[in-house]
């Protein structure tokens, strides 16, 4: 039975990875399970200088779900690079450093010191809707998505992922902007923008006012929108959104996702992404599959 | 660290209405378990309430694998885990938070909490009575609050229960007492947990004084285990800094953070 996939270039030994900001960089985890069995992880949203982050609450839960808005706070990609990826590096799996920037000189500036980090690619993050700079401002237009993914691409060598939003129109526009760009791959999908409102003082819970919305809830949305995307281009997708079970992930490989990203059920159980890898394994023994890859995109439509 | 177990619930005890005490096994637990240090508790099957809840741990029984944790019953979340039997089993992360109460070599210390902030105060009060004399305030809103008095009456040296309305005990608030003795008792800590108003003012008073201080925080919360970066306080940095209340804290030096 073969598992492994690969993904832009990236070896993986299964295509379960973690998602960006709901998995620090790796450390926490370590103490509930063995990192080496994941497929890859992909660290905190990282920039060019250390950022502290948005005030508190910063999170509040929803209908099957949660909303965040931590505001990207991470220590800089220098203190990252020095003191972060080394003790990553030590296991077995495909690391990915998730990017993100406030303007473009910084987006570029940063893939330039990410070319040369021990990581094994780099995931764009154009769709964090929680910062009032960049990201989002770049990645919800088809030129928007390619102007960044094209000024990375010239500085990085390694294996470039574009992780999109689904706060737009039309998921095959951001999608396409990615890959004519020359992106290696694209992950999608990141959180909704939404609120919630405590109604006995009348303000918003998170002290951002809005945040990203993510967990079981919007996981229909997140396979349509793969399905969608993957029709559109031809690179590889990485698919997530409220993947907590190897079902789940079996559901996305079949929409067109080749590797999947389990974020807020890390939350749910801390190991949940070695269920899902379980649980993948297990669909495959009960359909008699030998190589996963051999499910990708293979739903067929009514 | 932590870990993440299967906890069975020995004994389900209501000490109010809306009020509840488990008393859980689990060796994990009882053995590495701190004063100040609480569990992140999953209180359903489905995905429905989703997150777990971060409730703080009240008694540690380490010589019968013993810990107990006491939750009032105020939302969804809590709601769920109150229907759980005695003899069937919950999904515990615990014990969680390198911030601790830290007891040092203090001998007169007090100890002050209000309404359901008094929980974590009970381990660190039974270890600090070993080696200090404890001054015990715990302030409630009236007489119908008032919770765990016998229980705290055994391990403090001195025990004043206090209420907003005087309608059980001293009247007033619990700080107002902690002020009066802080002299004469020649108190030389203080430890606090309770709604952040009686904080803000026992920093303050700490800081006037000049005394140790540790306080116990909350915060909305996901992961607890330190990677989300959800359940931030301010740090009383010049430049702006956060700190993870789930694994810097949830205790903390009261004059590290900003309350």
């Amino acid at each position: 039975m073969n598992t492994e996939v690969d993904f832009a270039g990236i070896k993986m030994k299964n295509p379960v990875t973690v998602a960006s900001g709901t998995f620090g960089y790796g450390e926490e985890f370590s103490e509930f399970f063995d990192l080496n069995k994941l497929g890859g992880i992909i660290t905190k949203g990282t920039s060019l200088k250390p950022r502290p982050g948005n005030k508190p609450p910063r999170v509040c839960e929803t209908s099957s779900g949660m909303i965040n808005a931590i505001g990207l706070q991470n220590p800089g990609v220098e203190y990252v690079m020095e003191h972060l990826l080394p003790n990553l590096r030590k296991y077995n799996t495909a690391i990915i450093v998730n990017a993100i920037g406030s303007t473009l000189d910084e987006y570029v500036e940063l893939a330039r010191m990410l070319n040369k980090a021990d990581i094994d690619g780099v995931e764009l993050n154009l769709s964090c809707p929680n910062v009032k700079q960049g990201c989002l401002a770049f990645g919800t237009t088809y030129e928007g998505v390619k102007e960044v993914t094209n000024a990375v691409r010239k500085v990085l060598d390694k294996p470039l992922i574009v992780k999109l939003s689904p706060n737009v129109t039309d998921i095959t526009l951001t999608a396409k902007g990615a890959e004519d760009a020359g992106a290696d791959a694209i992950s999608l999908i990141n959180t909704f923008t939404a609120m919630v409102i405590d109604i006995n003082t009348r303000k918003p819970v998170l002290g951002n006012n809005t945040g990203g919305l993510s967990g079981p809830g919007i996981k229909p949305i997140a396979v349509r929108m793969v399905y969608q995307a993957s029709n559109a281009v031809k690179i590889p997708v990485m698919g997530l959104g409220g993947i907590m079970t190897g079902d789940d992930a079996i559901e996305f490989m079949l929409a067109g996702a080749k590797t999947i990203s389990v974020g807020t059920g890390n939350f749910y159980i801390p190991d949940a992404s070695i269920k899902v890898i379980e649980g993948i394994e297990d669909y495959m023994r009960r359909k008699n599959i030998n190589d996963i890859n051999e499910i990708v995109g293979t739903v067929q439509m009514n | 660290m932590p870990t993440n177990v299967n906890v069975k619930l020995i004994k389900k005890e209501l000490l109010k209405p809306d009020i509840l005490k488990f008393t859980c096994e689990s060796k994990e637990i009882s053995n590495s378990a701190k004063p100040g240090q609480f569990i992140e508790i999953k209180v359903s099957e489905s995905y429905e309430p989703f997150l777990r809840r971060p409730i703080s741990i009240y008694n540690i029984d380490k010589s019968n694998n013993l810990f107990e944790f006491i939750f009032q019953i105020k939302g969804r979340g809590t709601n769920f885990l109150s229907n759980v039997k005695e003899g069937e089993f919950i999904d515990i992360i615990g014990p969680i938070g390198k911030g601790v109460f830290e007891l040092k070599n203090y001998k007169n210390i007090a100890i002050i909490g209000g309404g359901i902030g008094i929980f974590p105060l009970y381990e660190l009060t039974k270890q600090a009575r070993q080696c200090a004399n404890t001054n015990v305030y715990l302030g409630f809103r009236n007489k119908e609050f008032v919770v765990l008095e016998e229980e705290f009456k055994e391990i403090s040296t001195n025990l004043t229960i206090t209420t907003d309305d005087g309608s059980y005990s001293k009247s007033g608030f619990a700080i107002d007492y902690l002020k009066k003795d802080i002299e004469e008792k020649n108190i030389d800590a203080i430890y606090a947990c309770g709604p952040l108003p009686m904080l803000k003012a026992v920093k303050k008073l700490a800081e006037d004084k000049n005394i140790f201080c540790q306080i116990s925080l909350e915060q909305r919360m996901a992961c607890a285990v330190g990677a989300c970066m959800g359940c931030s306080v301010k740090l009383a940095t010049k430049e702006v800094h956060y700190a993870r209340v789930c694994k810097d804290g949830p205790v903390f030096n009261c004059n590290a953070v900003e309350i």
